[in-house]
């Protein structure tokens, strides 16, 4: 379903251009979960922001196929549309936009783009308030401005929320664990296996540690290091890190 | 008849004089004058969106316990000038809501003078400015607190949005108090496009436009915040939105 290949790409910014990516390989079949583990620094959000095509990153070698598609050559909205959900780390605050509109203008967004015939405003809140009850996210926090004045566990579990109304078919999670307590990592987890375990469906979770993996087990692990996937394993290769340190593992 | 306005005139340092000096003088002299009795609301909503080069001047006079309001767009394809002069009695309140939005090179302009001259009158002005191409949003706003206006309370707040490189917004609050007890407030404060909202909005499937039109209707949102009839408010931001489609991208 996601193929990527030698992927080079850099990142632009004041102080000019630096080499982040330095030829990634990786290939995520239907009905799989992969995770993606790396120390600070190897690229890991830069590979979520590569994949959803954020301004700034450039690919300087390599592709991406997505369903069969050159995702490279679609715009950030049409990669959505096409049906892959980006997960943010740190997600947006948008002051004066209600969630409720946010998402419905998304869906309806993505619908116009697919062809489809946009929701009605009733059949979105149902749809909503389903979404919204699975990740016990109380349906008041989606009449709020999008991300303002959401605690850091309230964000992820948020983005979860857009994640199930939108219903990707690949999600690539930018450290949806970070700045989860114990229970928000359940709760996160188990919407990850609700909204995305399905044989029609991939996952690729980003994420610096193995304790979101105990609630979504991965079918493959790879490990992010200097731009490249230095080892990939099965789930036993997530405790060998916890266990030993990137330095050890991937050295 | 007046003198004719210069670019060395406070209320007109940037104002197109170029258009300006094609005013014919009695045009520049035309004043409207509004008296809202003693207790009465008087409100207007206006969208100035013509191809032509606009000017309204309109004094206002509000009695004790009366409320003026006035909201408008401002979209003209050419220069446009809406000035306004109000004189607060006792109790009295003015609310003023704007939104100057555009491209192309024409200078849009609120220009507001508020009398604050009697006790307890309040006044409230909300002005955004949303600009591309070579174009220019201007606010000045003047208050003057005279000995007896004890106990005003005037706020003004501005936010320019500038969309591209060669737009500009210019803010100029002007504030003259005699009295002691008094609360004047005001804020102005000019920015670009949040590229990471659009960034976010884009990965969640939102096509470009609908995305920038999402966020220009949240920043012009204040001005019309205090306009409690709904149909008039969607027809404000309607006007106003509707010129972001010569924008480009």
């Amino acid at each position: 379903m996601l193929k990527i290949e030698n992927l080079h790409a850099e990142v632009t910014s004041d102080s000019g251009a630096k080499k982040i990516l330095k030829g990634l390989t990786l290939e995520v079949g239907a009905g799989e979960v992969h995770a993606i583990m790396g120390p600070n620094g190897a690229g890991k959000s830069t590979l979520a922001y590569v994949l959803g095509g954020r301004p700034g990153y450039e690919v300087t070698e390599g592709s991406v196929t997505f369903m069969g598609e050159d995702l490279l050559a679609m715009d950030p909205h049409e990669r959505a549309a096409s049906g892959m959900f980006l997960g943010f780390q740190y997600p947006v605050e948008i002051p004066g936009v209600s969630n409720v509109q946010f998402l419905r203008e998304a869906l309806n967004s993505q619908r116009r783009t697919r062809g489809e015939e946009p929701l009605s405003g009733g059949e979105f809140l149902k749809l909503a308030k389903e979404k919204a009850g699975l990740l016990k996210l109380d349906m008041e926090m989606l009449k709020r401005f999008v991300n303002v004045g959401f605690s850091g566990g309230e964000k992820k579990r948020a983005e979860m929320v857009h994640m199930g109304i939108l219903d990707p078919k690949l999600a690539v999670l930018d450290e949806t664990d970070s700045g989860l307590d114990i229970d928000a990592l359940k709760i996160v987890g188990q919407g990850i296996n609700t909204i995305m375990r399905s044989p029609d469906k991939g996952v690729l979770l980003i994420t610096h540690y193995q304790r979101l993996l105990d609630y979504v087990k991965p079918d493959h692990v790879h490990v992010l290091a200097d731009g490249r996937i230095v080892k990939s394993g099965g789930p036993e290769l997530a405790l060998q890190l916890e266990n030993e340190g990137y330095e050890a593992v991937a050295a | 008849m007046s003198a004719l306005p210069t670019i060395k005139d406070e209320e007109w340092r940037y104002a197109d004089f170029d258009v300006v000096g094609q005013f014919a003088p009695e045009t520049i002299d035309n004043w409207q004058e509004i008296a809202v009795p003693a207790g009465e609301t008087m409100r207007e909503c206006m969208v100035i969106d013509g191809s032509d080069p606009f000017m309204r001047r309109i004094r206002i006079s509000v009695g004790a316990g009366g409320r003026a309001e006035l909201f408008a767009v401002n979209a003209c394809a050419d220069y446009a000038r809406l000035e306004v002069q109000v004189t607060l009695a006792e109790g009295a309140h003015f609310e003023f809501g704007g939104v100057t939005i555009g491209g192309g090179d024409a200078v849009r302009e609120f220009v507001t003078r508020t009398c604050h001259g009697a006790p307890d009158a309040t006044s409230n002005q909300v002005v955004r400015a949303v600009h591309w191409g070579q174009a220019t949003g201007n606010f000045l706003g003047r208050i003057d607190v005279g000995r007896d206006g004890q106990r005003t309370d005037a706020a003004q707040d501005f936010k320019g949005l500038l969309l591209e490189k060669g737009a500009s917004a210019n803010a100029k609050p002007e504030l003259e108090i005699y009295a002691d007890d008094v609360k004047c407030a005001h804020g102005a404060a000019i920015g670009q496009m949040d590229e990471m909202a659009r960034f976010y909005m884009a990965s969640r499937g939102l096509a470009p436009d609908v995305a920038r039109r999402l966020l220009i209707r949240a920043f012009i949102a204040d001005a019309f915040a205090a306009l409690e009839d709904e149909g008039e408010a969607e027809r404000m931001f309607a006007a106003a939105l509707d010129v972001l489609e010569d924008a480009e991208r």
